[in-house]
């Protein structure tokens, strides 16, 4: 008879080598497809690391990729540690990346200095209150967050076409659904000339490393962790379990907002319905990966990066689909799920029971 | 006549790591009898059930069970769908319905082959209502599970077993969720499929029922068979006397004057959930240097108690005060802060954080200590120092203060807790069953560090259904029953077991 049961502990080497196993068995899996569609997987793979490494351009298109991955992973990773399960990444982005065009397309045509934070402050709330609402139903009348907070992303997006064919619609725009430009003041800098790599990259990694430390040394990280492994005994200890999933949410909402500003306000300059092509999912996928650890979403928004921008590049050299990106994130997704449960539980082989009789 | 065998047990024993739950226990059962397995919670009756059905392997001994033609065959052990082939059906306390599917889905599901094209439901039905009309359990078939009541609920589960042609049922607590006027019409449901060839196993701890219903009774205690009698040879007094037990209590203790009331509950009134969380008109006074010990049979308030003095119920009516302060809105915080020390009932679920680490939990109730925190940064070395020399004074062993709780045993998670209350040399502490499930040492040990903040001036609310523990320790007796306290005029073990079972008063 085979059983399941738990492991005494989870070992560090499990936790960094289940992820790192996980991305290589999922690049060996789509060697499969590779060879069916007639390349040597080998070449491939080496056209896509050159599409990555291969020129600083590379490298910092990988890194633009990147930035508004890391905002997402961090809000699904710290919501997912007091088990607040946010999906609504996608459309706290559109909120926060509507918030930046609508201030800073010229109602306060102001310095940078003054209209950059601003900026960033009102894109963090608006994406904040499209989490604090589902968070309230949650705690005010227990709808499931998974479901309000997924099916917002929705309305959201369609309120977002609604706004730009109306009020944020560009009048210079010829009719296309574009929001005017956000003020050239009001731009996140660049990071290098001629690059598109922007400061809304250092501002997202500064973010990660200010929510490690809190989550490990704040007495706000200890609650929230606590919160996330055992409420019932964090309520007992006098806790206040409410509070602290309104703090989260309130956070999460935020990050994934500031992803919207980022996108917004430090490449593309003006809004449109098609400004992410899913960040705030692939988000969740940077969380799980990264093991709900925000340094652990840095590396693994920079891995998820890679994949894409280096899948395109394999795909322009090699003439096979850039499609193959999604098979690698994919599969190294449940790589790190299977490894996962693998970690947490051993596999006992026991002799059949019943030999009491 | 003689009576007709159908089930044996035989020297079950059953251990948990360092708990005996049950040891050498054997029983009969003949067809068409109705035996009661009385004994307290934690004596070990549901274990052995377990082991009948199949969910748990025991260490020793063995069962028999009839064959159709009532031939005593061997039963092989730990295999639930063997007992199921062998004609046992069990209904558990917690009911294993699907909710969103009706009765008549309910009782066949499972039962039907796994490829077949076609269910034949007007077949079931017609078997159902078969069973129906000879064991008067009525049900409604069409509609959702969900939507009927909690004894309706019940009946499904004995028609599911019944239709899986049990011969033998064993009803855990059943009437436990009933109300009294439900559980009347299961015992003449129960007294119709015995009629019918029926045997039933009736698990309770309820003396009255017990005594009206059954034709032979069985007494469990800390895991052991204490007794066995026919219904018609029993009285309430020598069934509680057996219950019970007669040792005499083992920790030495000194007369001390009690002091000020440290804790006021005036007309507490609590209207929980469920029975266990409700409190009818409470007041109790507890003074500094005394332990008051609260008696009773599980789930007759003692949750609802415990909640309101942990901060974790705020009262419908009535007042709670620490050390003659009013407490308004009472939350486990506030408590914590009036000097309140909780030792919670359930301590994996509510007192620990299994994936923090032991050093953590520790100072998990006092995160606003400018000792543990200085601007809202944990101040880690004070944590790790606080932690291992708690750990030393609280002998708390383990892999280290720095693993996570979980990995504690849990006499040590225990000791975690305790050395987190204590340390706090707290006014008042609640001990919500203290040592349940804890072995011989790790129980003398709480019972004497409950001594010693006695000694040193706390106030202590002792809630436990042991009673030998509350005779061990308590200075008063309270005893709990239906969600009200009455004082205990005596410390005699037999009068106490008689209120605790609403006998006499």
């Amino acid at each position: 008879m085979i059983r399941i049961e738990p492991r005494a502990a989870t070992s560090k080497t499990f936790s960094i080598g289940v992820p790192v196993l996980s991305a290589l068995i999922a690049l060996g899996f789509a060697a499969i497809p590779l060879m069916a569609a007639g390349a040597n997987p080998i070449t491939a793979y080496g056209e896509m690391f050159k599409g990555v490494f291969g020129s600083v351009f590379s490298i910092t298109e990988m890194l633009t990729r990147a930035t508004p991955l890391i905002f997402t992973g961090l809000a699904a990773a710290l919501a997912f540690r007091a088990k607040l399960w946010n999906i609504g990444g996608e459309g706290q982005l559109y909120l926060g990346a509507m918030a930046a065009v609508a201030i800073g397309s010229g109602v306060l045509d102001i310095s940078g200095v003054l209209l950059v934070p601003i900026i960033i402050l009102l894109g963090a709330a608006a994406g904040a209150a499209g989490m604090a609402a589902p968070t309230y139903l949650k705690i005010r009348f227990g709808a499931d967050e998974v479901v309000t907070t997924l099916l917002l992303n929705f309305i959201i997006l369609i309120f977002v076409q609604m706004m730009l064919e109306g009020p944020l619609q560009d009048p210079m725009g010829l009719g296309w659904p574009q929001s005017a430009p956000v003020l050239d003041q009001g731009m996140l800098p660049p990071l290098m000339d001629r690059m598109r790599v922007h400061s809304g990259l250092i501002l997202a990694v500064v973010l990660a490393v200010i929510a490690q430390f809190m989550l490990a040394r704040s007495v706000w990280g200890f609650k929230l962790r606590a919160v996330g492994e055992n409420a019932a005994a964090a309520r007992h200890a006098g806790i206040n379990v409410k509070r602290s999933l309104y703090g989260v949410a309130i956070i999460s909402g935020g990050l994934a907002g500031l992803a919207g500003v980022s996108e917004v306000a430090g490449l593309k300059g003006y809004l449109t319905a098609d400004l992410s092509p899913g960040f705030g999912y692939t988000g969740i996928v940077v969380a799980m990966l990264a093991g709900l650890s925000p340094i652990g979403v840095v590396i693994a928004a920079l891995f998820i990066a890679s994949v894409f921008v280096g899948a395109d590049g394999m795909s322009r050299a090699m003439g096979v689909s850039s499609f193959l990106a999604d098979l690698v994130v994919s599969v190294s997704l449940l790589c790190v799920l299977v490894g996962g449960f693998i970690a947490k539980y051993r596999i006992v082989r026991s002799e059949k029971a019943g030999s009491a009789t | 006549m003689t009576p007709k065998t159908v089930l044996t047990l035989t020297g079950l024993s059953k251990r948990f790591g360092p708990v005996i739950a049950n040891d050498d226990v054997s029983l009969t059962l003949h067809k068409g009898e109705v035996l009661a397995l009385l004994g307290e919670n934690g004596a070990g009756k549901t274990t052995l059930m377990n082991m009948l059905f199949g969910h748990y392997l025991p260490d020793a001994g063995r069962v028999e069970v009839a064959d159709a033609q009532g031939i005593l065959q061997p039963l092989p052990l730990g295999h639930p769908q063997a007992a199921l082939a062998a004609g046992i059906g069990m209904v558990h306390q917690h009911f294993a319905l699907a909710e969103n599917i009706n009765a008549l889905d309910n009782i066949t599901l499972g039962s039907e082959p796994l490829l077949a094209l076609r269910r034949n439901r007007a077949a079931a039905r017609a078997r159902i209502e078969g069973i129906i009309a000879r064991s008067g359990l009525q049900a409604p078939l069409d509609v959702p599970v969900g939507q009927l009541s909690v004894g309706e609920r019940q009946r499904v589960e004995i028609l599911k077993a019944l239709y899986r042609d049990a011969r033998i049922l064993v009803l855990d607590e059943p009437t436990a969720v009933l109300t009294p006027q439900e559980a009347d019409t299961l015992f003449s449901n129960i007294r119709a499929m015995v009629a019918d060839g029926l045997s039933v196993i009736f698990i309770s701890h309820k003396l009255r029922e017990v005594l009206a219903f059954s034709d032979r009774i069985a007494v469990l205690r800390h895991g052991k068979k204490v007794g066995e009698m026919a219904t018609t040879e029993a009285d309430e007094a020598k069934i509680a006397r057996m219950m019970v037990g007669a040792d005499t209590p083992k920790v030495a203790r000194d007369q001390i004057a009690a002091g000020a009331p440290v804790l006021s509950l005036t007309n507490v009134a609590v209207k929980g959930r469920s029975e266990r969380e409700s409190l009818e008109d409470v007041s109790l006074t507890v003074n500094a240097r005394e332990i008051v010990g609260i008696a009773g049979i599980s789930g007759n308030g003692q949750s609802g108690l415990a909640r309101v003095i942990a901060g974790l119920t705020t009262p419908d009516a009535g007042t709670v005060a620490v050390d003659g302060a009013a407490i308004e809105n009472p939350t486990p915080a506030r408590m914590v802060e009036a000097g309140v020390g909780r030792i919670p009932e359930d301590r994996h679920h509510e007192g620990i954080v299994g994936a923090m680490s032991v050093a953590e939990n520790m100072v998990i109730e006092r995160l606003d200590d400018p000792d543990i925190q200085s601007l809202g940064l944990l101040r880690r070395e004070a944590i790790s120092e606080n932690a291992a020399r708690l750990a030393t004074a609280y002998d708390v062993r383990g892999p280290g203060v720095g693993a996570p709780a979980r990995l504690l045993s849990g006499g040590n998670i225990q000791k975690l807790i305790l050395a987190r209350v204590f340390e706090r040399s707290p006014r008042l502490i609640l001990a919500n069953q203290p040592t349940r499930g804890l072995d011989m040492g790790a129980a003398a040990a709480v019972g004497q560090r409950l001594l010693e903040a006695r000694a040193r001036g706390a106030g202590i609310v002792l809630i436990s259904e042991d009673l030998d523990e509350i005779l061990g320790l308590a200075d008063r007796i309270f005893v709990i029953r239906d969600g009200q306290l009455t004082q205990a005029p005596t410390t005699e073990r037999e009068q106490i077991g008689l209120m605790m079972a609403g006998v006499a008063a």
